[in-house]
């Protein structure tokens, strides 16, 4: 894990900078993998358990392996008048997996978030942090389209 | 009608964010030039006499804050922005970085000449990794031009800027939670006193504002403290800008004098209810925010107006709902919102938002008795009075104002329960 190395040299002597650092994880490999965990830990002389605290404390960190692309469906109270729940439903459907899942080709992960401050184009989901508003069954399919195309 | 006022959206849509010389063609970084002129204890007064209170939804004054970083000695001192906007229903803090990033970078300045500290971090949510990038190619320019960073304006004061995202934790908008997170921890609030103003990151004196509050900062500088602090309501003078989401014809946002009233932000800006229907109910002030009925509808939206009729300003969220929808749902889904939350340091807030959670959705199921409406009530006292921090404490505002104003849904969904 040579990648890992490099970020570890990268935020190892940035003051506080252990969180940065799991970004920097999960933008290469979409997860912390437990030896990323560990070698932080190590790196910002902390103990691994609390290394693992802070890594399951935030909602936008994930210690599973997840998908290329990280599709996050607002669940909170704008979406949810606006029909969060129509477009959770497409989305299970056309990818035939749960919320929580990843796709057995790796491509797609399902996850539910709360608000992600695009509020005017309700309801929300976004793919890998890019939003995509004012979702309707057919434009998710649409959207689905797009990144099921080799890039 | 009613007319917008811009102030902390001032240039938004009107120059490029990415573009400096737009900035700086617009008058950008002269309230900062105005403010080395002057003595800190000048800008501190300056921001006091404005009477500018914090937009993150305290409503602290930001002067007092300013305040007490000043005069507490110290060789490092920090000034955090607040931009880890997590309240649902609110983007205020993302269209004002999106759109004008050198204003609050300016704020930060100001800011930080004013209370001697030499070192600022934005932390912005992680659901913004758009507006983090905008963010880090701004302060690269304003360092480019000697704007950031040392030797800036042959005067002795010299100011950087570093961002930091967080990683989806409600609670980092709380200022302590937000310092902890900064400090790469997990994100549970602190005990308050020592405040952050005396003691805040890594122990050092800190002034931690809102995006919002410090995008202000700038005109009060340019325009002087009087000229603010007569717009709007006299005791939260200035501008806010709200959001308008759900069931309004027009979803968006406006900035606008704090003596507007809901009804003027619902229909003079939102259009109304979408679809030609009723209006049942506006949730003012984010998911923690007070529902408030049609007959409040005149109350100005400033925080002691709010406040006055129990309701709340918050971070400014307004969010329209319809006649047709189904506040018990509605109110499942906000205490799961606080259950997620909830960073689970105090028992109050842990337990409570779980349980608050549980006995809603027993209700909304049509399984719960009136007995569950009696402990769902003094569960939510417990929760006001005993919690660690904010969260706790606002965590039933949205349900106990339901329960005021619009008890006929929970009390049918419990009378209907079989047997």
């Amino acid at each position: 894990m040579d990648k890992l190395q490099a970020i570890v040299d990268q935020y190892q002597k940035v003051p506080g900078g252990l969180i940065e650092a799991f970004h920097a994880v999960q933008d290469e490999y979409a997860y912390i993998p437990e030896e990323a965990l560990r070698r932080l830990a190590k790196a910002f002389e902390v103990p691994l358990a609390r290394a693992y605290g802070i890594a399951s404390f935030y909602s936008y960190l994930s210690l599973k392996p997840r998908g290329q692309y990280i599709i996050r469906i607002c669940k909170s109270a704008p979406c949810h008048v606006k029909g969060a729940a129509e477009v959770v439903k497409t989305l299970e459907e056309e990818l035939a997996i749960r919320m929580g899942e990843t796709t057995p080709d790796q491509l797609f992960t399902l996850e539910f978030t709360e608000c992600v401050g695009v509020c005017a184009e309700t309801p929300v989901i976004t793919i890998n942090g890019e939003p995509y508003g004012d979702l309707t069954s057919a434009k998710v399919k649409e959207i689905l389209a797009q990144y099921r195309q080799p890039q | 009608m009613r007319e917008e006022k811009r102030i902390s959206l001032k240039h938004y849509g009107l120059i490029d964010p990415d573009q400096i010389e737009d900035y700086l063609e617009h008058g950008g970084y002269q309230s900062l030039q105005k403010a080395l002129s002057q003595p800190p204890a000048a800008i501190v007064q300056a921001v006091k006499d404005a009477g500018l209170r914090g937009r993150g939804g305290a409503g602290f004054k930001a002067g007092i804050k300013w305040g007490f970083t000043l005069q507490t000695p110290a060789e490092q001192k920090y000034i955090i922005c607040n931009a880890d906007e997590g309240e649902p229903g609110t983007f205020k803090d993302r269209l004002i970085m999106e759109g004008d990033p050198h204003l609050v970078l300016e704020g930060m300045a100001i800011a930080g000449y004013a209370v001697g500290a030499s070192k600022g971090y934005i932390y912005c949510r992680g659901e913004y990794p758009y507006i983090v990038k905008r963010l880090k190619r701004a302060i690269e320019q304003a360092r480019e031009k000697g704007l950031l960073g040392t030797n800036r304006f042959e005067s002795n004061f010299s100011f950087d800027v570093e961002v930091r995202m967080g990683a989806g934790a409600y609670i980092c908008g709380e200022e302590t939670a937000l310092i902890e997170s900064l400090e790469g921890k997990r994100g549970e609030p602190r005990s308050k006193p020592p405040f952050p103003g005396v003691a805040g990151l890594w122990g050092k004196p800190t002034v931690v504002n809102n995006v919002e509050t410090l995008a202000a900062v700038p005109w009060i500088i340019e325009h002087g403290a009087t000229a603010y602090q007569q717009i709007g309501a006299s005791r939260y003078p200035g501008t806010k800008i709200f959001t308008l989401t759900g069931d309004v014809a027009r979803k968006g946002f406006c900035e606008v004098p704090t003596d507007v009233t809901l009804r003027e932000l619902v229909y003079d800006f939102g259009g109304g209810v979408a679809g030609g229907k009723k209006l049942q109910a506006v949730q003012v002030g984010g998911t923690s925010g007070a529902f408030l009925p049609e007959s409040l509808l005149d109350t100005p939206a400033d925080l002691d107006s709010m406040a006055a009729v129990g309701g709340t300003l918050g971070s400014g969220a307004v969010l329209v709902v319809d006649e047709t929808r189904d506040l018990v749902d509605l109110a499942v889904t906000i205490a799961s919102f606080f259950k997620h939350e909830s960073c689970g340091k105090c028992t109050p807030c842990r337990e409570g938002t779980f349980q608050l959670h549980r006995l809603l959705e027993k209700i909304s199921r049509g399984q719960g008795s009136r007995q569950d409406l009696e402990t769902l009530e003094r569960l939510m006292w417990i929760m006001t009075q005993a919690s660690f921090c904010g969260l706790g404490h606002t965590a039933p505002t949205p349900i106990l104002t339901m329960l005021q104003y619009f008890p006929d849904p929970f009390n049918n969904r419990v009378n209907s329960q079989a047997g």
